[in-house]
């Protein structure tokens, strides 16, 4: 690829000014960023408008931007399981993390381990749900950077003779120091102007590209027939029905677990700022379908056949789709401004995720196994430290590894958030699941779900077989119900020989 | 907090209107074909685009209902 000077410029342009923004961010609503609280949370200041656009900007990840697409433009109509995943997560939003935040609130919890530890009382389970959320955190901030990869390379920067890593680097580089300097106040300010490009570019997107390509129905029928559906189920299988309906199910519940949701979640400054988010945030769902169908209009805009992008093709696959519509489509200016807006979409989850992950680390290990005396500033001293060690092994594993390890361990990272659920979501209704239960039935559920992704070579979908019926369910979904099971059977019988319990610090009043 | 008459405190039943877009999405095959078609766009991608805007105002009317009482 030739270099594109106008976007590139743009870009840069785009990108030096969100850096400005990043580092002047640590002045917004100040604090005292020596506080984990106010470096990690922003101090909870974060209203219903602001926290719109960090939820945005956190779960709607440049990765998404891409890989949805990709997969619709690759597999069709699976593809399309975004959509009914995002319908179905935000009822549970709305019911649910209500509650997280007002106990969370009242007992100064950062991460969902430091609820888990004041519910249950079993500093083990919490080590179980902080381990879990940190390991499923970094191949997902690795994921970041493929978003951020693919649009350099559609920009044609490696004819600089750079090489393609050098400017990788450099994002990383300043992703981390602004990060480090201003906690969740800078992905936070970040996300606003991440945002506003995002809506513009989809909207130009959606309008333009199917005026050039003759409307909305010359664009379905360019996709092949076997792709514009799912294949009916024949037999004693539910075939792609339940596959579908599962994916998009448990990816529902496995979303809000992820620590980047419940950073995003406590930073709100009130209880109904949630609940408003719920309703609000599938504004952003509506921009997820959109861009989802961009995956059809590059079938039909034939961009995979155009000779000059055939070795981006090759080398990234169907994730070069949309960066490669977005060339043939656009004029360069405007190319620039949805690039920018990708690769800043990635550095605002990557952002958070880290944050959220360092939280972890810094609350539920150092605090509570190696250093229970240390000050609140040499926690937050320890959190600021530990993001940079979290950005950096993504960055050496993005490097280093080959992306299919990454996205081999983010599919696996989701079969894994979701085994917290128990503790989790359960915790916020029952004290009825005895901890020691909840720690077995979070260890079959990790052990059964591994095993079914590594059975099907790490694609998602499992085939149970109950009663010679099959069923093709998501690994997370079907392992999960074994997690539900062992808990449900297990804690009659701890009752019974009247093994011991935590004390839980909470109370019911806590959760209103 | 708790003054107002328990008669008025919402039934929890509005909770249920939740379940809607759950059964909808469950139930693939009632939306996985192509007719009918709407401006070229197969059902099965309007419908579930159509479910997103339900989705949401269903949780704003639960939002509402339950707001009024819950606190003032």
């Amino acid at each position: 690829m030739p270099i594109d000077w106008v976007a590139l410029i743009v870009f840069v342009l785009l990108f030096a000014f969100i850096t400005v923004l990043g580092f002047t961010a640590v002045r917004w609503r100040r604090g005292n960023l020596d506080l984990l609280h106010e470096w990690g949370l922003a101090g909870s200041r974060f209203g219903t408008i602001v926290t719109w656009f960090l939820l945005g900007g956190d779960l709607y990840t440049a990765y998404t931007f891409i890989a949805v697409p990709a997969l619709m433009f690759g597999a069709g109509a699976l593809g399309f399981f975004a959509v009914p995943y995002t319908v179905m997560v935000y009822p549970v939003v709305f019911v649910v993390f209500p509650r997280l935040w007002s106990v969370a609130r009242s007992h100064g919890y950062i991460t969902a381990a430091d609820f888990v530890r004041g519910r249950h009382g079993n500093r083990w389970l919490a080590l179980a749900v902080a381990i879990t959320g940190m390991v499923a955190t970094m191949p997902y901030i690795a994921l970041q950077l493929v978003g951020i990869q693919v649009v350099i390379a559609a920009l044609g920067i490696e004819s600089l003779g750079l090489g393609n890593d050098l400017p990788l680097i450099i994002a990383f580089i300043i992703l981390a120091a602004f990060t480090y300097t201003s906690g969740l106040r800078a992905p936070a300010a970040i996300a606003i102007v991440k945002d506003i490009l995002i809506w513009i570019t989809v909207i130009v997107a959606i309008v333009v590209i199917p005026i050039e390509l003759g409307g909305y129905g010359k664009i379905f029928a360019a996709v092949p027939p076997a792709k514009l559906l799912l294949a009916s189920p024949e037999g004693n299988t539910l075939g792609n029905y339940s596959a579908y309906a599962t994916l998009a199910f448990g990816s529902a519940l496995a979303l809000f677990l992820y620590p980047h949701s419940v950073t995003g979640v406590l930073s709100a400054s009130n209880r109904l700022a949630i609940s408003r988010n719920a309703a609000f945030l599938p504004a952003y769902s509506l921009l997820l379908a959109l861009i989802a169908l961009l995956g059809y209009m590059a079938i039909a805009a034939g961009v995979d056949k155009v000779a000059e992008y055939a070795p981006l093709f090759k080398e990234h696959g169907a994730n070069f789709a949309v960066p490669a519509l977005i060339l043939a489509m656009f004029p360069s200016w405007f190319a620039g401004v949805a690039f920018a807006a990708i690769a800043i979409g990635a550095l605002v989850p990557a952002a958070i995720m880290s944050i959220a992950a360092s939280n972890l680390w810094t609350r539920n290990i150092y605090r509570e196994f190696i250093r229970p005396d240390c000050t609140p500033v040499q926690e937050s001293q320890m959190a600021k430290i530990v993001s940079l060690i979290i950005k950096f092994g993504a960055l050496v594993f993005v490097l280093g590894l080959p992306l299919q390890y990454a996205i081999q361990l983010q599919l696996l990272g989701g079969v894994w958030i979701i085994q917290t659920l128990p503790a989790v979501i359960g915790g916020l209704y029952t004290r009825w699941f005895h901890d020691r239960a909840l720690v077995l039935g979070w260890f079959a559920g990790i052990a059964a779900g591994t095993a079914m992704a590594a059975s099907q070579s790490f694609r998602p979908i499992y085939p149970l077989h109950i009663a010679g019926w099959t069923i093709p369910c998501y690994a997370a979904f079907a392992s999960l119900i074994l997690n539900l099971v062992v808990v449900i059977g297990l804690t009659p019988v701890f009752n019974a020989i009247r093994a011991g319990r935590g004390e839980d610090e909470t109370q019911a009043e806590h959760y209103v | 907090m708790d003054e107002k008459t328990p008669g008025r405190r919402p039934s929890p039943l509005w909770y249920l209107l939740l379940v809607a877009p759950f059964i909808a999405m469950f139930w693939v095959s009632s939306y996985n074909r192509v007719e009918p078609a709407w401006g070229g766009v197969p059902f099965f991608y309007w419908y579930q685009l159509l479910w997103i805007p339900i989705g949401a105002g269903l949780t704003l009317i639960v939002y509402f209902v339950t707001q009024r009482s819950d606190r003032g």
